[in-house]
């Protein structure tokens, strides 16, 4: 079959730009002229624009911008405004958290003042974000799942910056904005926490996380295997039986013995990504707040499973 | 339609630069703990320090004749040596401290007897150092002991020694760019972004707090922050860069806490570290007033021992090699 006869294909059409739907609700014009990029063609469509800016659009990008120029700033400081220096060192660099001691009051500048300013313009910039998706799907008569799949990340986000430093009555339990400085601040939340691993929402999450990526492997998969038979053409495919999306099917019933429908791997799709950050942030928020050590807690719940060892003991406690 | 790119020579830098920081099979690993624990102890063969340079013992001398203390005047510590074992054990301090710049690093030759050269001092307040370790410090390192080459290794200062960090203080008066004293790229920490003075919280003083903020309890009531733990964790990095190994040497990591999971060498490096708080505390810290200001750090502190001041990245130092036996002396013994 000749590629252009299935829409699924890679070939890139150069005709006049389309400007895109007429839609009554707009207070903003359609910015940017729409032209075709043989380039961005060869990874999505080719035609870029046009773009709705619109007042959150507009605030968000702002407030974006002071973010990451507060962060980059600090950074930049800390190596002596040195701009090699900066480029040499950038993974290691950050702008940390306040120390313990000031607790969730407002500290110095220098001493976590700028961290505090920075999350509060990146947090705004990333609501405005969302309001912002949630008013375009609305304007289009689009179902909001875009929006609400954003908040479940932006609920791992808070409970990390916000929620659990909040409950802990500490800024100082807040990640630093930092490369290495990021995971690392990580691996010492799991190690302060006695293995963050025999938390079952950190389990939950993983296996979200991982069960994201499987099903998009195979739902992608399927839906470049039955192109060739069309399977876009999904109402003739009512009419005409046992051809692209059928075949589909019939593959996932013939190899694990049951098959989602087209609609229902999209909703198994966004149910596996959006509760990834959902069950993760919970996890997250209960750690130090409820449980302080989660390989004790496992201990308990018969979660651990024992292993031997010199059982010799502390040495401080006059162990070995 | 189909446009032809050739994406050979791109792949290729792709893999060189993926796989440039990778060492080639085979290595050694060696299991060190129970099955499925990733208790793994990895050597890559072709990285082995072939020669540390350790001098050749020298002859032993008679127990006999008169003491060094009755014959040289000044003669503090290792006086009850004969003046045989007493000479051959100055040879080979020569030899492992100030082999280019001999006795008069540290002896006046108009007067060998006289205190006027600061680092005669020193080396009597290293000597003595020295007797402490291979006598009270045997949880520590065994039965090969130490002497002075283990940290000194041909140096007059040995080449691994730590002062309390001057760049942690210098950007928290200003008003921006505070590092909170991490996120530098140095090899103290093993190049991790953690704090990188970690030393002076914990190997200065034996009453310092203890490197533990894992607590024991399920429910939470408190505990270590997470800019402590993250002190400890840089402190951890300090341990496994300087003795080469990696995490699971010393832990099972389902608990990093949890003692009766560990293996012998964790308890080891427990008495290590208590050790370096000892002999920070006792004997290098207070040589201070002693230094010239050029033999100072940033802050005026005077130099101080850490784990890679003798482990220099070998799990033991010297490969584990007999340092005391020959020289009897330097554990107390005649």
């Amino acid at each position: 079959m000749a590629q252009y006869q299935n829409i699924f294909n890679r070939i890139q059409v150069d005709v006049p730009a389309h400007g895109g739907v007429p839609i009554d609700d707009t207070t903003w014009p359609r910015l940017l002229k729409p032209r075709m990029s043989r380039f961005l063609g060869r990874f999505g469509d080719s035609q870029v624009g046009p773009v709705y800016l619109g007042t959150t659009g507009l605030i968000s990008l702002i407030c974006g911008f002071i973010a990451i120029e507060i962060i980059g700033l600090n950074m930049l400081a800390s190596v002596n405004w040195d701009f090699v220096q900066f480029v040499r060192q950038l993974p290691w660099l950050a702008l940390e958290p306040p120390g313990p001691e000031y607790g969730i009051s407002i500290p110095p500048l220098n001493e976590g003042g700028w961290w505090l300013m920075a999350g509060f313009f990146l947090t705004t910039s990333i609501l405005l974000w969302w309001v912002r998706m949630y008013r375009r799907a609305r304007a289009l008569g689009l179902g909001t799942h875009v929006a609400w799949a954003f908040a479940a990340a932006i609920w791992l986000y808070l409970v990390l910056g916000f929620l659990r430093p909040l409950l802990m009555g500490s800024w100082s339990e807040a990640v630093p904005f930092g490369i290495f400085p990021h995971l690392d601040w990580t691996a010492a939340f799991s190690i302060r926490y006695g293995n963050l691993f025999y938390n079952p929402f950190h389990m939950l999450s993983i296996a979200f996380l991982y069960g994201s990526a499987l099903l998009f492997a195979m739902h992608g998969a399927t839906i470049l295997a039955t192109g060739r038979y069309g399977a876009h053409r999904e109402i003739e495919q009512i009419v005409d039986r046992g051809t692209a999306a059928e075949r589909g099917a019939l593959f996932w019933r013939w190899t694990m013995g049951f098959n989602a429908t087209i609609e229902s791997i999209h909703r198994w799709a966004w149910w596996f990504a959006v509760l990834c950050p959902l069950t993760g942030g919970i996890g997250i928020l209960i750690t130090g707040t409820v449980v302080d050590n989660w390989y004790a807690w496992g201990l308990e719940y018969g979660l651990v499973p024992p292993y031997p060892g010199d059982g010799l003991g502390d040495p401080a406690q006059g162990g070995g | 339609m189909s446009t032809k790119c050739n994406i050979g020579p791109l792949l290729t830098l792709t893999a060189a630069a993926l796989l440039s920081a990778c060492e080639r099979p085979p290595i050694e690993a060696t299991q060190t703990g129970y099955r499925g624990t990733g208790m793994a102890h990895i050597v890559n063969p072709r990285a082995q320090v072939a020669d540390d340079g350790y001098p050749a013992s020298l002859p032993a001398m008679p127990d006999s004749g008169p003491r060094a203390g009755d014959v040289y005047q000044n003669v503090q510590v290792l006086g009850d040596l004969s003046v045989a074992q007493f000479t051959r054990l100055m040879t080979a301090m020569t030899a492992w401290v100030s082999p280019e710049a001999g006795c008069n690093y540290c002896h006046n030759p108009q007067n060998l007897a006289s205190d006027d050269v600061y680092t005669k001092v020193v080396s009597r307040r290293m000597i003595e150092m020295t007797r402490d370790i291979n006598e009270d410090w045997s949880s520590h390192v065994g039965a090969a002991g130490v002497n002075c080459y283990t940290c000194h290794r041909g140096n007059n200062v040995p080449e691994y020694i730590w002062f309390a960090d001057a760049n942690v203080q210098s950007r928290m008066a200003t008003h921006a760019g505070n590092l909170r004293g991490q996120n530098q790229p140095v090899r103290a920490v093993g190049y991790s972004s953690l704090p990188v003075d970690s030393f002076s919280t914990y190997l200065t003083a034996t009453d310092a707090p203890r490197a533990r903020i894992i607590p024991t309890t399920v429910y939470a009531d408190g505990g270590a922050t997470i800019q402590e733990t993250e002190a400890v964790y840089g402190l951890m990095m300090h341990v496994s860069e300087s003795v080469g190994v990696n995490c699971t040497f010393c832990h099972n990591t389902a608990s990093f806490q949890n003692w009766d999971n560990s293996n012998p060498a964790r308890r080891s490096a427990w008495f290590g570290v208590e050790m370096l708080r000892a002999l920070n505390e006792s004997y290098l810290t207070p040589l201070q007033g002693t230094y010239p200001e050029h033999r100072l750090g940033p802050t005026g502190d005077a130099p101080k021992a850490y784990c890679l001041t003798c482990h220099q990245g070998q799990s033991k130092p010297l490969g584990g090699g007999d340092a005391v036996s020959a020289y009897p002396s330097l554990a107390g013994r005649p």
